[in-house]
């Protein structure tokens, strides 16, 4: 059986999306079989970040309405022939799926698939309720800063709270900026870990790689100068079980800052 | 420049400080929100664990959060009948 993780956040904009494409890719390139489903439902997203919105035919209410069987459905990438992606519908309402109905699709990819990544949509109700349901592991993505890490206190706070056999959340800080950090004016990772009382996943930096691979429809995995790539690759493989030391961000620090530091007088 | 100088002199909180500090008193509040049962189960076990040394009128008491300017405060009011002499006796 393979893993269900959900990519959740409470907050919209943190970067749940682009985790998820990104996270997938990097998990099929590493020989893995990938689905990602879209979980947004009247919201689909995914789709455009992956490249492949002209190709979809049947999505994931037509799967648990019976209009398609799940393999009609599954959408293969461009790319990568271990990874396929199952598209939310997009006339419809995140009503139109139930929690069991969620449920017993993603115990049927876990089938056929070693990851089943779903990207959760924004909130905390019925759409994330559904996405939750029949997954395992939860990755919450945050950014640095206050209302972005509340959002994400409630969502692990809600996904503890469910019953079942669940591991406990795993946190990605995405769109740092270690020169805002080094200067003092963006929270540090230690902080929002000791605040949020989880373990970190991974740090991904912000990177202008992604909006141009947004726009290219192509996740930043495939560029080889994206820091932001770099640091999703390394979260796949953590994701596998290797132990991958956090990515330096500090390399970018300005002279300054790292004077201070060495001073005495930053807070690193 | 201004702000430089008070940095160097470490009297400015930077806004990641004020960032952290914020959050720590939002996620406090938050979480007991979030389980309207916290301050029940916790007043259960405050009577509990104070009746072992004294009588209280448990239908007196009270416990709350509070916030003030920069912190928050767990205020119980419990109002006490009587001391247990053979507790507070079996203690020394």
């Amino acid at each position: 059986m393979g893993q269900v993780i959900v990519v959740t956040s409470g907050k919209g904009g943190v970067g749940k999306t682009t985790t998820t494409a990104n996270l997938g890719t990097a998990l099929a390139q590493l020989g893995n079989r990938v689905v990602l489903v879209d979980a947004d439902i009247g919201l689909r997203n995914l789709d455009v970040v992956m490249g492949l919105e002209n190709r979809i035919v049947y999505d994931l209410v037509d799967v648990v309405e019976g209009n398609a069987r799940l393999k009609q459905a599954l959408i293969k990438d461009k790319r990568n022939e271990n990874l396929y992606l199952l598209a939310a519908a997009q006339t419809r309402e995140k009503k139109d799926v139930t929690a069991e109905q969620m449920k017993n699709l993603t115990e049927q990819l876990a089938r056929e698939f070693d990851f089943v990544l779903l990207d959760c949509p924004a909130g905390i109700e019925d759409g994330f309720k559904n996405a939750i349901a029949g997954a395992q592991k939860a990755i919450i993505v945050a950014n640095p800063e206050v209302s972005s890490v509340r959002d994400a206190d409630r969502v692990i706070g809600l996904w503890d709270a469910q019953d079942g056999d669940r591991s406990p959340a795993m946190l990605i800080v995405n769109r740092v900026r270690p020169r805002m950090v080094a200067r003092g004016d963006m929270l540090e990772i230690d902080d929002m870990l000791e605040m949020l009382a989880v373990d970190l996943l991974g740090v991904v930096p912000e990177d202008d790689h992604i909006i141009v691979s947004t726009n290219r429809g192509e996740p930043a995995v495939y560029s080889r100068d994206s820091k932001a790539g770099k640091a999703f690759q390394n979260i796949a493989r953590r994701l596998m079980g290797e132990a991958v030391p956090i990515m330096d961000l500090e390399a970018e620090e300005s002279l300054w800052s790292r004077f201070k530091r060495i001073v005495g007088l930053g807070r690193s | 420049m201004l702000d430089l100088i008070s940095r160097v002199f470490g009297r400015d909180h930077s806004s990641a400080d004020i960032a952290r500090e914020r959050l720590r008193l939002v996620l406090v509040h938050d979480r007991t929100n979030v389980s309207p049962q916290f301050l029940e189960t916790l007043k259960e076990e405050l009577i509990e664990v104070i009746s072992r040394y004294m009588e209280i009128e448990e239908d007196g008491m009270d416990v709350t959060l509070q916030t003030a300017e920069n912190q928050v405060a767990l205020v119980a009011n419990i109002p006490v009948r009587r001391m247990k002499r053979a507790a507070v006796a079996s203690k020394r």
